[in-house]
């Protein structure tokens, strides 16, 4: 299966939906600077991999799924949950590129300029995520 | 946060599009904002627990994908009540290994 952009997608997302998972996000970042500023950054930092936007996400992956399907005159149907669900498992793949990013960041940050360390620590989370996509692709049944 | 977000969206196959629900965003900006105020050696120690705080997030998202692959629940109270999980191990795991 190959990987494709369908930006009419970007028409289908009210401007909202952005702007709930900025705020969630935004709300997120607060609260892991005032843990880490209460309990320390040890405990903060467990809040860095907070998934904070992610019921919003699955919940509109759910509900576009659910209308696309209306549209085509189909009422009830269980796509939207199956699809959320698919999103979620490449959301777990993407997470252990999010503890690559997290080591990286922990081991070079005291050695490099912070700029070139978060360079390096995204490109690692792309590359993981996208190699364990690809082997999870390559060794599923079809 | 909101690029992720919108590249979450655009791309194809959804499960391709799942990689970016964890996308380092919270992160991003949560430690630049650090460094700023209280230097890179105490970001450094907020990335070490990260760590820990990234395995339970995929622990969170399996359990996700799971429960609506193969059951009847709704997604928004599934999500939603698996960050109990979430909190509860992270919790656990500072408590027990990080402290």
């Amino acid at each position: 299966m190959k990987v494709s952009a369908d930006f009419s997608a970007l028409k289908k997302t009210k401007w909202y939906e952005y702007a709930v998972r900025f705020l969630l996000g935004g709300a997120v970042t607060v609260v892991a600077g005032l843990l880490a500023k209460h309990y320390g950054p040890v405990f903060g930092g467990l809040f860095l991999a907070f998934p904070a936007i992610f019921p919003a996400s699955a919940t509109l992956v759910d509900k576009h799924e659910r209308q696309k399907k209306q549209r085509a005159g189909i009422p009830q149907t269980t796509r939207g949950r199956q699809a959320a669900g698919v999103d979620a498992a490449g959301a777990a793949l993407g997470s252990l590129g999010l503890a690559t990013f997290a080591y990286i960041i922990w081991k070079l940050l005291p050695l490099w300029s912070a700029a070139m360390v978060f360079v390096v620590a995204v490109c690692a989370w792309l590359c993981v995520s996208c190699v364990l996509w690809w082997l999870r692709k390559k060794h599923s049944p079809q | 946060m909101s690029a992720f977000a919108a590249l979450g969206d655009v791309l194809k196959p959804k499960s391709f599009a799942g990689l970016f629900g964890a996308a380092p965003s919270i992160a991003l900006a949560t430690l630049g904002l650090t460094i700023a105020a209280n230097g890179k050696m105490y970001a450094a120690a907020e990335a070490r627990s990260m760590i820990a705080g990234a395995l339970v997030f995929f622990l969170y998202a399996w359990f996700c994908s799971w429960l609506m692959l193969r059951g009847k629940l709704k997604v928004m109270p599934v999500t939603l009540s698996a960050l109990a999980i979430w909190l509860v191990c992270s919790i656990s795991i500072w408590f027990f290994v990080l402290r």
